[in-house]
């Protein structure tokens, strides 16, 4: 049995390598390692799907620096180990020229020290701060984090003249990141918490807390950190009691799944959301329409379903590495590294792109939208 | 006092919950003394099947019939092909198999259904009701409204109508049940008929509340355990009372003391409870003769 695995194994690899070392000379190799399969898939699998939709587009458009694109990709699951083995044979065996990958925190941390040790340029698409931050050389990543959401909510609370806030967070990784977070930043924007209150990722009523926060003094509006079910089970719970106070929502929830579930409640609910959310929405002098209406239009024409911010955070990574590539002239590991560091104005669908050598995320506040639920439908507050 | 009330409610509402849960694990431990691990994964099926034939069109009334009876055919095809094969082995063995038989519904589900939330709408509106400055979903009453319904009617089957009769009898003593001449391969047979259309009614009911998915049977089955075991395994009453206790206490520790401790209270207080009641509030006590 195990011989036999051995073996195919090895023939498999001789064939590869075969046929890598005959078009090596003029492909380019963008390796992905993603959480196709198991609990992350709702990230990995819109994200690969649009990896190879746009590597399709560009090549037959013929390719990057006269070379075509090849797409190296393994699943991982959600397992850190499966990751690191991945990266491995991405740098030893397949030898790419840029990484686009690791659809969660996780499993990108568990590449970060490889490929900082390999200096291959690595975009990651998940959402942490940890990975930017404090800067690493080779890594750099596309999505929103956690505390700009918190940041852009709490922009928009203190518009509003809201100065006290009750904060209702899930106990799930999500919501205890975001939790953190907001309590790091509220102070910055003159903002305090007055109740911190929390409930389990499979709770399902939490009329007990939002009763606590309701008779708590001086709220002006609650906050709400989390992802999944919980957030919808909040909002209606929050409209059961017949509270009246603004109530605001993370990223976490921001999709039409949302509105669903929580129906009639969700009216007058405001949250943070990138411009994908409202595509056709968007003022027609907004830099990001023409990006975000061709991803969505692409996207829900190749695959027949609805677009997802998660894919699009694909679609920035993978821009950016080949926008970068075309800059430097050449698939040189430190001049693709140096050219993405120097990225400037890129339009992408999470928003418009000024990288540093001290940020490598290179996103303001400016790529969240603030966004009202009104009639079961999405509104720009700004 | 009105927060109290609020309290009181959102634990009356969950505490149903557990109990309709827990009746379906007593039902089954009567007949088998076999903890049937899949009881979560028939909520799963009531709320899933009726959310996917309203989905198709189907009108609300006849929907929930659909997932009733397709729970029921479930739960018979259980008993049918998974325990009633493994009838000479002990009840561990078949309680492992219930929870692999857990495990498959659960993967069935995710292919069929998908692995999305799904939410039912209210059956009689959202309006909330507000009694002494508290107020209580319509949903909520139809939880509690069906829930004394159910355990009404069960009373009256196992007093008053022979096959409650004979399900008794087995729960007591199965071979001489047997001798008598009472059909106990039936009589297990009808008792996870009974419980898994007991889980689809909880699931139903439930689910404009709580939502559903695929795995929603998971957390739920687990409490109603708790419920039953708290009022005394294969008590009916004992799963309601358990229920409501687990319920209330878990919205008293949240709202009283902090949301952190939410779920460790509970537990606390079942270990204290079962500590000097093993058997559980209203569990018989065991008395082994040799």
């Amino acid at each position: 049995m195990r011989g036999k695995h051995v073996r195919a194994w090895l023939a498999a690899s001789a064939v590869a390598m075969a046929s890598s070392g005959a078009i090596a000379a003029d492909t380019i190799k963008i390796g992905s390692f993603l959480s196709v399969t198991g609990p992350a898939s709702f990230l990995g699998d819109p994200e690969l799907k649009t990896l190879q939709m746009y590597i399709d587009q560009i090549n037959a458009e013929g390719g990057v620096l006269g070379k075509q694109l090849a797409l190296v990709h393994y699943d991982v699951g959600v397992d850190a180990d499966n990751a690191r083995t991945s990266t491995k044979r991405l740098l030893e065996d397949d030898q790419v020229d840029v990484i686009v990958g690791g659809s969660t925190t996780g499993t990108t941390m568990a590449a970060v020290p490889l490929v900082e040790r390999a200096g291959v340029p690595f975009i990651s698409l998940a959402g942490a701060v940890v990975i930017i931050e404090p800067v690493k050389k080779w890594v750099f990543k596309t999505p929103h984090t956690d505390r700009m959401a918190a940041q852009k909510i709490f922009e928009d609370m203190k518009a509003r003249d809201i100065t006290k806030v009750a904060l209702i967070s899930g106990t799930g990784g999500f919501g205890k990141s975001g939790r953190a977070q907001s309590t790091a930043v509220a102070g910055d924007y003159g903002i305090e918490i007055v109740a911190d209150e929390t409930y389990g990722p499979k709770d399902t009523d939490m009329t007990p807390q939002l009763t606590k926060i309701k008779n708590t003094d001086g709220v002006q509006a609650v906050l709400n950190f989390g992802f999944g079910q919980g957030p919808a089970i909040v909002t209606k719970n929050y409209k059961q009691l017949g509270m009246t106070a603004p109530l605001y929502q993370s990223h976490g929830v921001a999709s039409k799944k949302y509105i669903e579930l929580a129906g009639d409640a969700a009216n007058g609910v405001r949250l943070p959301g990138s411009a994908l959310l409202v595509a056709d929405k968007l003022a027609d002098d907004d830099p990001q329409k023409p990006v975000v209406i061709g991803y969505q239009t692409m996207y829900e024409k190749a695959t027949g379903t609805d677009v997802s911010t998660f894919g699009g955070h694909a679609y920035d990574g993978l821009m950016i590495a080949v926008e970068a590539m075309k800059t430097a002239g050449s698939t040189d590991k430190e001049a693709v590294r140096a050219a993405i560091e120097n990225t400037q104005g890129f339009v992408g669908t999470g928003g418009v792109v000024n990288m540093s050598a001290e940020d490598h995320l290179g996103l303001d506040l400016t790529a969240f939208r603030m966004l009202e639920i009104q009639d079961g439908d999405w509104v720009l507050v700004d | 006092m009105a927060e109290f009330l609020q309290y009181l409610f959102s634990g009356i509402t969950v505490g149903a919950t557990y109990a309709l849960v827990g009746l379906g694990f007593a039902m089954i431990y009567n007949a088998s003394h076999v903890i049937n691990f899949a009881q979560g994964e028939f909520l799963m099926i009531g709320g899933m099947m009726t959310v996917s034939m309203l989905g198709a069109g189907v009108p609300m009334p006849l929907a929930i019939v659909a997932a009733i009876v397709l729970a029921t055919v479930v739960g018979l095809a259980l008993e049918k092909f998974a325990v009633e094969p493994a009838r000479n082995a002990e009840v561990v063995t078949v309680i492992i198999i219930t929870i692999g038989a857990s495990i498959f519904l659960r993967g069935l589900a995710q292919v069929v259904w998908g692995k999305e939330y799904h939410a039912l709408p209210p059956f009689s509106g959202d309006t909330p009701i507000s009694i002494g400055g508290a107020t209580i979903l319509p949903q909520s009453l139809w939880v509690l409204g069906v829930t004394v319904v159910v355990v009404a009617a069960l009373a009256w089957f196992f007093n008053r109508t022979l096959m409650g009769k004979a399900i008794l009898a087995t729960s007591h003593n199965r071979d001489a049940a047997q001798l008598v001449g009472i059909n106990t391969g039936l009589v297990l047979l009808i008792s996870f008929g009974l419980s898994a259309a007991l889980g689809a009614i909880a699931g139903i009911m439930i689910a404009p509340i709580t939502l559903t998915s695929y795995d929603v049977g998971i957390m739920l089955g687990l409490k109603g355990f708790v419920a039953a075991v708290l009022g005394g395994l294969g008590s009916g009453v004992g799963a309601i009372v358990g229920g409501l206790i687990l319920g209330i206490t878990e919205a008293m520790a949240a709202g009283y003391i902090s949301s952190e401790y939410k779920d460790a209270v509970p537990f606390v207080l079942i270990l204290l409870i079962l500590f000097f009641l093993p058997n559980g509030l209203f569990g018989v006590r065991g008395t082994e003769r040799v």
